[in-house]
């Protein structure tokens, strides 16, 4: 979630300017976390814009329109009952600082939940026992106001807490308004900061005798002229303070105000009297404008993990499970991919075997074994982790007081991440993943624990069943009508559709000869290629230096994918583009194998912004030369970096044609597959 | 659910013959102390370490079987669940596994021998296992090297510093599977290879200074099987394990397809699921991904396979079982010496250890990798090096204890010197006796002025 933040607080600043937005909902974050400072800034921009009228001041900082207007009034009606609590003197500068002061408080409480009309009342009410304790001692801080008063032309500290003592007194005369139903809202209380607090703790001793007769003093006027100025103030504060810095916390500060504000309308609404119209009109803003932002934000899928923000990366450490140790020396362009000194991480997930206590032990089986690579491949890894889900999911009982879809996607969720953590998720493990989570938040709620879980058992079989399973099959029969006798067929790699292909061509008769490519590290093919030998099929087999070569004779190019995006990019093993613009330049129909369930509606134009690094060793080091030995303890030099890339982007030009479970097609047509197979088979 | 699918069985054994006149009726093997804690606590505290709560214990003979879990009763109450089983004497690890193989459930067992010292997590055995689907994970370390540390200033001049070569080990170039492993006699015999395994590899690694650690993770459902069918076994080294690592190409062993160790534990899986997984190995490349060496082995299932796995713990962690009386005194050693983390001790600033109960004469010296434990007592102008000295201790003036084990109530009377040797508990040294390289027995009484060297000394 962390992850979302960045892009909320980029936007958050523009709405505000256009004004949509309540001016309580940025700031309080920062009023509250640090009070002093924000308010000086707001002090020192009001002072330098406003002249010695406060209304006037007001525009000046350029304010929202929607909510300008009734504080305007408001405060110049109050205005001249506002002194009684104060000393004359300095009437403007007063102002400003009331304002201020305001302003922040104000938004304080708007954490709190109480709306700013509704809050004088129940300030005055502090006895009550509806506020909870913490809520009392900042109230009989601010309600303190004599010696404050006295003290008013100094620093803006002062001024603030001389202003809360004019506030509470304000507040406490004659009220006839009830406390209202705040208790419950006090309670979620968690908006005062604790720095805040202490503020408002020191201004407590100053004030306390005096705090009774100002409350008296102060007339049902002067609380108006104080809300508007307040208001008026809260804004002008949060103007300057948007100014000054964004912060990424504003965007938590705002799912918190939504809340709160969803919780205090009602009461607003309910008052009467002019003041309270607007604010009440803010709140609701907020409860509408809000929410829709949200959802919209959660459209947009969260940005991967980048690994060259080194914050995030330390907070992810955190919570990590296998302990990670980067690598030193990492390609400059690719530092944003995780990429981890090899080794380090299997032993030290292998010691803490019994440690880990949620984990169930098939998915930690399966998490070992995608560390240390003994599982790889699309189909491969999506089939072992999702028979290790069932597993789980068989060997799962809903702890008390809990719900089995909640619980159990929590449990899948953390799941996941334990995988991810092993080895980066696969496109193809992606959507099997959103398949399983969809089913459990499907389920019926009158479903007992046993037919949930049988029934999510089934789902995952048949997701195995039918999009791996049988969807091979198919792809098989369609790709075979593609092979004729003399056909002579290149392959790169090692692509269990492929083989199948190969080997179900060869058993029906077809008279073809293999070409394989292959290419270090990995060496995969040569599986492939002693497989195929052993079934009696006609091979060649070359490394992918000497592809310009063999492409001479090749009549068509059978490859597999990793996934499939939207543009009708193939994501592959690296080496899949280059072999595939090769045989676009011979004029080599590229034909790419590959289910539908790994097709996925991202577009991707390079392989950089989305890629998995190995072992950089693996490239330096050629099994059986030991006199190749130049790369020997390259990390300690730091001049060298060795990228060993695992994917690629093949671009839609070189392919000829995708052949997937629902036929073969050109790969423009990949998101009508995405668009209209996703929803009914995956989903449903 | 037992954690993780692993159950966990210590052979505690008996009263080794091979560790007389250590011990004795009154002090199986298992409670020998080293370092002043039971040898046994070493391995249970490992366990604990990783979380292993449940344990079944085995000790041979009803005798040591009461002692010991008394001892743990009164050691580990609220911290471990053991349950202790006896099993007669002399039925080896293969018969002591038998007498509790019907308790076990859990899809893998954890088999620990109760002599074991060491800081290898448990864990990392038991994964590998599970990594690799096997049938046995054998935990190997590096072979201790025996004999007195070359700092000792005497003693052991003739024993030359040699690592003792235990087993002869055989694996793929990979070092991840077990082809080859000879035990105990066959050590001295020629080695011979199966050719099938040969083949099937290419190529194997013959090592001999990997120690077999006596740590072996078993999947249950074989294990049960062997012990069922081959009840002429006797032993899990000499007898299970050889029999795994041969036939692990031809398998024999009744229902460990894959199907199964992919399944884990499979009382209700259906004949979908059997399908679904076999299909599942026939797509995944995985099934043929292992060291293109093995690649036979893994085609088509004409022949039953399963795999012997190994860990092999590296050079940096401690390993060592207690099975001579070289090894006791040579565990005893790096328990408060170089592998000072095991002992649970905080060391003083003099790299010592010496309970603050325990009262120094005057001009009495203890060096440092020394340990002195509560109540004992030593005279002026004595000397300790390199040596643990157990509680309750009297011992007089002019005594010099080097490279030596003095167990409990031990009384030690003026001018003695002991070198080299074990002293157990209520044993009395009389005035000036010379001991080099001895053992005592308990409850001995060495007379005055006596000299012995290279003696194994009890009561008949």
């Amino acid at each position: 979630m962390d992850m979302r933040r960045p892009p909320r607080t980029v936007s958050d600043p523009k709405v505000r300017q256009v004004g949509f937005v309540t001016p309580s909902v940025a700031p309080p974050t920062r009023s509250l976390s640090d009070a002093p400072t924000t308010v000086a800034a707001a002090a020192a921009a009001l002072s330098a814009s406003s002249p010695p009228s406060g209304e006037i001041s007001l525009p000046g900082s350029s304010l929202s329109p929607v909510m300008i207007p009734p504080p305007r009034h408001a405060s110049s009606d109050g205005r001249p009952s506002a002194p009684v609590a104060v000393p004359n003197p300095a009437s403007s500068l007063r102002r400003d600082s009331l304002r201020i002061r305001v302003g922040s408080y104000n938004a304080s409480e708007v954490v709190l939940g109480t709306p700013p009309s509704a809050s004088p009342s129940s300030r005055t009410d502090y006895t009550a026992s509806e506020f909870s304790e913490e809520a009392m001692s900042p109230w009989h801080g601010r309600s303190g106001t004599a010696k404050v008063a006295s003290s008013f032309p100094g620093s803006s500290s002062e001024m603030i807490v001389m202003k809360t003592g004019v506030v509470g007194g304000g507040g406490a005369g004659s009220t006839p308004k009830s406390p209202l139903t705040t208790a419950s809202v006090v309670k979620t209380l968690p908006g005062i900061s604790e720095k805040e607090r202490e503020v408002l703790m020191g201004t407590q001793n100053d004030g306390a005798g005096a705090s009774k007769t100002l409350k008296e003093k102060t007339t049902k006027a002067e609380r108006r002229a104080l809300q508007e100025a307040q208001r008026a103030a809260k804004a002008a504060a949060k103007e300057a303070g948007a100014g000054v810095k964004p912060s990424a916390a504003s965007g938590s500060a705002v799912a918190a105000n939504t809340k709160q504000g969803k919780v205090v309308k009602p009461p607003p609404q309910k008052k009467d009297g002019p003041q309270i119209a607007p604010p009440s009109g803010t709140s609701e803003k907020k409860v509408v404008d809000r929410p829709p932002e949200k959802d919209r934000k959660k459209d947009v899928p969260a940005p991967r993990m980048q690994f060259d923000d080194k914050h995030r990366v330390e907070k992810a450490k955190r919570r990590a499970v296998v302990n990670q140790f980067e690598a030193k020396n990492r390609v400059e362009l690719f530092r944003h991919l995780p990429q981890y000194i090899h080794g380090t991480q299997l032993p030290d997930l292998e010691g803490k075997f019994f440690q880990l206590d949620p984990m169930h032990p098939s998915v930690y089986k399966v998490g070992l074994q995608y560390l240390s690579g003994k599982i790889s491949g699309g189909n491969a890894r999506c089939i072992a982790m999702l028979l290790a889900f069932r597993e789980a999911i068989r060997d799962y009982s809903t702890p008390p007081e809990k719900a089995l879809v909640r619980d159990l996607t929590a449990k899948i969720s953390s799941f996941v991440s334990f995988l991810i953590e092993c080895r980066p998720l696969s496109i193809s493990m992606g959507n099997a993943i959103k398949f399983l989570k969809n089913r459990i938040a499907k389920l019926p709620d009158a479903m007992s624990e046993s037919e949930a879980k049988s029934s999510l058992q089934s789902d995952i079989d048949r997701f195995i069943s039918e999009k791996i399973v049988i969807a091979d099959k198919v792809i098989i029969r369609h790709a075979v009508t593609k092979i004729r006798d003399g056909d002579v067929l290149l392959t790169y790699g090692l692509s269990s559709v492929v083989e199948m292909i190969l080997v179900y061509a060869h058993e029906v008769g077809k008279q073809f000869r293999v070409v394989i490519v292959d290419s270090r590290p990995k060496l995969e093919g040569q599986v492939l290629l002693h497989r195929l030998v052993a079934k009696g099929l006609n091979c060649t087999y070359t490394h992918i230096n000497a592809i310009s070569y063999i492409m001479h004779e090749v009549t068509r190019v059978f490859l597999g994918a990793a996934s499939v995006l939207s543009n009708g990019t193939v994501y592959s093993r690296v080496g899949t583009a280059c072999v595939a613009m090769v045989a676009n330049a011979f004029r080599v129909p590229v034909l790419i194998c590959c289910e539908a369930y790994k097709f996925h509606e991202r577009v991707q134009l390079d392989s950089i912004c989305s890629n998995e690094l190995g072992d950089p060793d693996a490239i330096s080091k050629v099994s059986g030369r030991k006199d190749l030995n130049h790369l020997d303890n390259w990390a300690d030099n730091e001049n060298l970096q060795l990228l060993n890339l695992s994917y690629d982007a093949t671009p839609s030009d070189y392919v000829s044609m995708i052949i997937t479970d629902y036929g073969m097609l050109p790969p423009s047509s990949v998101p009508v597959i995405v668009r209209e197979y996703r929803r009914e088979n995956l989903w449903i | 659910m037992a954690r993780m699918d692993f159950e966990v069985v210590v052979l505690a054994g008996g009263t080794s013959r091979k560790l007389n006149p250590l011990v004795s009726q009154e002090i199986p093997k298992a409670l020998l102390p080293v370092a002043n804690r039971p040898v046994l606590s070493y391995v249970l505290e490992l366990l604990e370490a990783s979380n292993l709560k449940d344990l079944i214990v085995v000790a041979e003979g009803e005798d040591a079987a009461l002692r010991i879990g008394g001892w743990i009763s009164g050691a580990y109450v609220d911290r471990l669940h053991v349950e202790v089983a006896a099993v007669p004497e002399g039925v080896g690890t293969a018969g002591a596994l038998r007498a509790v193989a019907s308790y076990l459930t859990a899809n893998d067992v954890l088999i620990i021998s109760g002599d074991l010292v060491t800081d290898v997590p448990p864990g990392a055995v038991a994964a590998t296992h599970r990594r690799h689907s096997a049938v046995v994970t054998a935990l190997l370390c590096p072979a201790p090297v025996s004999g007195p540390s070359d700092t000792g200033t005497s003693g052991g001049k003739e024993k030359a510093k040699k690592p003792v070569c235990c087993n002869i080990v055989g694996l793929d170039p990979t070092r991840q599977y077990l082809l080859h492993m000879a035990t105990g006699a066959e050590v001295e015999k020629d080695i011979r290879v199966q050719k099938s395994i040969l083949r099937a590899v290419g190529q194997i690694e013959i090592r001999a200074d990997l120690m077999d650690a006596h740590m072996y993770a078993f999947k249950r459902s074989v294990l049960q099987d062997i012990l069922d069918q081959k009840d002429k076994f006797h032993s899990i080294k000499q007898d299970i394990l050889p029999y795994l690592i041969r036939t692990q190409l031809n398998s024999e062993v009744s229902d460990n397809g894959v199907v199964k160790s992919e399944s884990g534990m499979d009382n209700i899986s259906s004949q979908n699921d059997l399908r679904w997984l076999s299909q599942h190995r026939e797509i995944a490349p995985s099934a043929f991904q292992e060291p293109h060496a093995f690649s036979l082995k893994s085609l088509p299932d004409a022949r039953r396979t399963h795999k012997c796995c190994v860990y092999i713990s590296s050079e940096s962690k401690y390993c060592a079982r207690l099975n001579s009386i070289q090894a006791y005194s040579d565990i005893n050693r790096d328990v408060v010496g170089e592998a000072s983390h095991l002992s649970g001790y905080s060391f003083s600033a003099q790299n010592n250890i010496i309970h603050p109960s325990a009262e120094l004469g005057s001009k009495t010296t203890v060096g440092p990798q020394c340990m002195l434990a509560e109540g004992s007592k030593l005279g002026d102008k004595c000397s300790v090096k390199r040596s643990v000295i157990g509680r309750h201790c009297r011992i007089g003036s002019n005594v010099k204890i080097v490279n030596s084990i003095v167990m409990n109530h031990v009384t030690i009377e003026d001018g003695c010197s002991i070198q080299g040797s074990v002293v157990c508990s209520n044993v009395q040294l009389q005035e000036r006796v010379v001991l080099k390289d001895c053992q005592v027995g308990a409850g001995y009484v060495v007379t005055t002025g006596s000299d012995h060297k290279s003696e194994s000394l009890a009561r008949k």
